[in-house]
């Protein structure tokens, strides 16, 4: 089975990252398979070519760090460490489950290679930012990667570490944001505007990237951020779909917070290559 | 107190490089030999406290010792969730340092008096809560939070508060210190306002009470033992702190006293009554206007000690106080 792992591609990674994120929604009833899906190819192309790891060592010093600032989407995190080996694959349907460690918002307790737990949106980035001026002290060469949704950009914490982090030329730090136009109520344009969104972290102090977060020869070039030039820190704006995969979940408000079940759940595996008989 | 605190800090930071120290853009004027000596040890990161709470989970999760410092409320309500979810949870070595507890910065006004600190900060799992009685107290506490695993709260006073200890302080965390044993009345302080528990102790002996006083430095952990024992033992507990007396060093006591089976003593909590103060003073005058000065801690424990308590029974003959000396 790990030998498998080992030789799957990014985009059959991003596909079982999707089937997860459909069945654990299904079998936990629970909310954000929308948020799932719009990230689950930038998390196949960052664990399955990017990220530095050891999965029998989850703690190995020189690992890249990751922290899913987005906590909401911890389905999809819990995903790819079990694809990529960090526990095995059968605890995913845990998920939600009582007594299950596998919670709605990710958390590390008792979960090899969740560095941190979250949940309430805003946290992420000001501890990367101490991840990262840690490892400038100390001189190590690792990359700390956050991924933020972008309705998460409201919160004002977010743009105190991007002001901390572009001061102290933090180059060792990446911030993804899941770019996918929607946010809880509605369209992120009608809720706080972001646009012109590339130009305020330009503003800020860092270097932008923008990306298709859907292509992953092009997620593969913008994620292998070199950590030790430029003296700036990295924002990677990937331009994404809400519900991504599943064709009647895509662009859609209802399914950040909707989980299929019946005919819903059988066509969404369906699109995603699954027959499921339920009957 | 914050000068103990910094010289201390200066100490561990100096033997131990992993030891740092995080400002929320305060301290003007006082980290100047920290930063000429140790560099790279200090980091002034703004008037961000959410943004200067969560680099310090971040640093600490990556091997540091991380003291965030800021004054009154900013380093604890305003990054209340970093606190409770990115320190408490992850049990990260971070040490937040509150200069200005309770009425220290009584003139500033409301949003600079700290009078909610220690029940917010006690109601969070995970943390040990420390408020140091005097400058000795404040330097054993740096160093024993240091020490200690996890995310810590120290609540200091400003500078020029008494010293109240002698040398040779047992300090630990978790335990109070006792001053002084006695019989009929248990005077149990939290924070700077030790030295008036002190006076307050020294009048009512004077006036021919049997009064022990205890520093009751740590409120998490909480030394249940020494209330255990006081209760049974002493007639009347009453407690003293700077700071609402919802939720603090009162109800602490209450949480133990109120679950035994049986105990002597009656309580009473001295503190802020569930208000704003929107008067405006010094430290001593608002301790006054709220019931803390010495002549009011005073006055409170002989009336209890001379009104209802005598017409329970409770107190014995010959132990009756009539007159109110003022120290």
């Amino acid at each position: 089975m790990t030998e498998l792992r080992a030789i799957m591609t990014t985009e059959e990674l991003a596909l079982n990252i999707r089937r997860h994120a459909v069945n654990m929604c299904h079998l936990g009833k629970s909310s954000h398979v929308g948020a799932v899906l719009s990230m689950a190819d930038i998390l196949a192309v960052y664990y399955g070519s990017i990220c530095a790891k050891r999965p029998s060592e989850p703690k190995w010093p020189e690992r890249d760090r990751f922290i899913l600032s987005k906590g909401h989407a911890g389905a999809g995190v819990y995903a790819v460490l079990a694809e990529t080996g960090f526990f095995p694959v059968e605890e995913l349907r845990t998920h939600y489950a009582n007594g299950s460690r596998l919670s709605g918002h990710v958390s590390h307790k008792g979960v090899p290679g969740v560095e941190i737990s979250t949940g309430s949106l805003g946290h992420g980035l000001p501890i990367g930012a101490g991840m990262a001026f840690a490892a400038k002290l100390d001189g190590k060469g690792h990359r700390v990667t956050v991924l933020l949704g972008d309705g998460e950009c409201d919160e004002g914490s977010n743009w105190e570490a991007i002001l901390f982090a572009a001061h102290h030329k933090l180059s060792n730090l990446v911030a993804i944001i899941d770019y996918n136009k929607l946010q809880s109520l509605c369209p992120v344009e009608e809720t706080l505007a972001l646009e012109p969104f590339a130009d305020k972290w330009r503003a800020f102090g860092w270097q932008v990237v923008e990306v298709d977060g859907h292509d992953h020869d092009a997620l593969r070039v913008a994620l292998d951020v070199d950590p030790s030039t430029g003296g700036k820190p990295t924002c990677i704006i990937a331009h994404t779909v809400k519900g991504k995969g599943v064709s009647f979940m895509e662009h859609s408000v209802l399914w950040h917070y909707r989980n299929p079940q019946g005919v819903e759940y059988e066509n969404a595996m369906a699109e995603l290559g699954v027959t499921i008989d339920e009957k | 107190m914050r000068n103990e605190m910094i010289r201390v800090l200066m100490e561990l930071a100096g033997a131990n490089s992993n030891v740092i120290l995080v400002t929320g853009d305060l301290g003007f004027g006082v980290f100047d030999e920290f930063v000429e000596k140790l560099p790279r040890q200090f980091l002034n990161a703004g008037i961000a406290e959410q943004n200067m709470t969560g680099l310090a989970v971040g640093m600490a999760l990556e091997g540091k010792v991380v003291f965030t410092y800021s004054i009154g409320n900013f380093p604890t309500l305003r990054c209340l969730e970093q606190i409770r979810n990115d320190a408490c949870y992850h049990g990260a070595n971070v040490k937040i340092v509150a200069v200005g507890g309770g009425f220290t910065y009584g003139s500033l006004g409301i949003s600079h008096h700290a009078t909610e600190d220690l029940a917010i900060m006690r109601a969070l799992p995970d943390i040990t809560v420390v408020a140091p009685g005097d400058p000795v107290e404040a330097a054993a506490a740096t160093r024993a939070i240091c020490h200690t695993s996890g995310p810590c709260y120290l609540r200091l006073g400003r500078g020029g508060e008494p010293v109240v200890h002698g040398s040779g302080l047992d300090f630990k965390i978790g335990k109070a210190v006792t001053l002084f044993e006695g019989d009929d009345v248990a005077l149990i302080s939290t924070g700077g306002i030790l030295h008036n528990a002190l006076l307050a102790r020294q009048a009512l002996v004077d006036s021919g009470l049997s009064v022990g006083l205890y520093s009751m430095h740590t409120l998490k952990p909480f030394d249940s033992e020494l209330v255990a024992e006081l209760a049974v033992k002493t007639k009347l507990i009453v407690t003293v702190e700077e700071h609402t007396v919802i939720g603090g060093l009162g109800s602490a006591v209450a949480e133990i006293t109120a679950q035994m089976s049986s105990t002597r003593a009656r309580l009473k909590v001295i503190g802020l009554q569930d208000r704003f103060s929107s008067v405006v003073g010094d430290q001593e005058y608002l301790r006054d206007v709220y019931g803390l000065s010495v002549d009011k801690i005073v006055a409170t424990v002989l009336d209890l000690w001379n009104g209802p308590r005598a017409s329970m029974g409770l107190c014995p003959a010959g132990h009756s106080v009539v007159s109110v000396p003022v120290p």
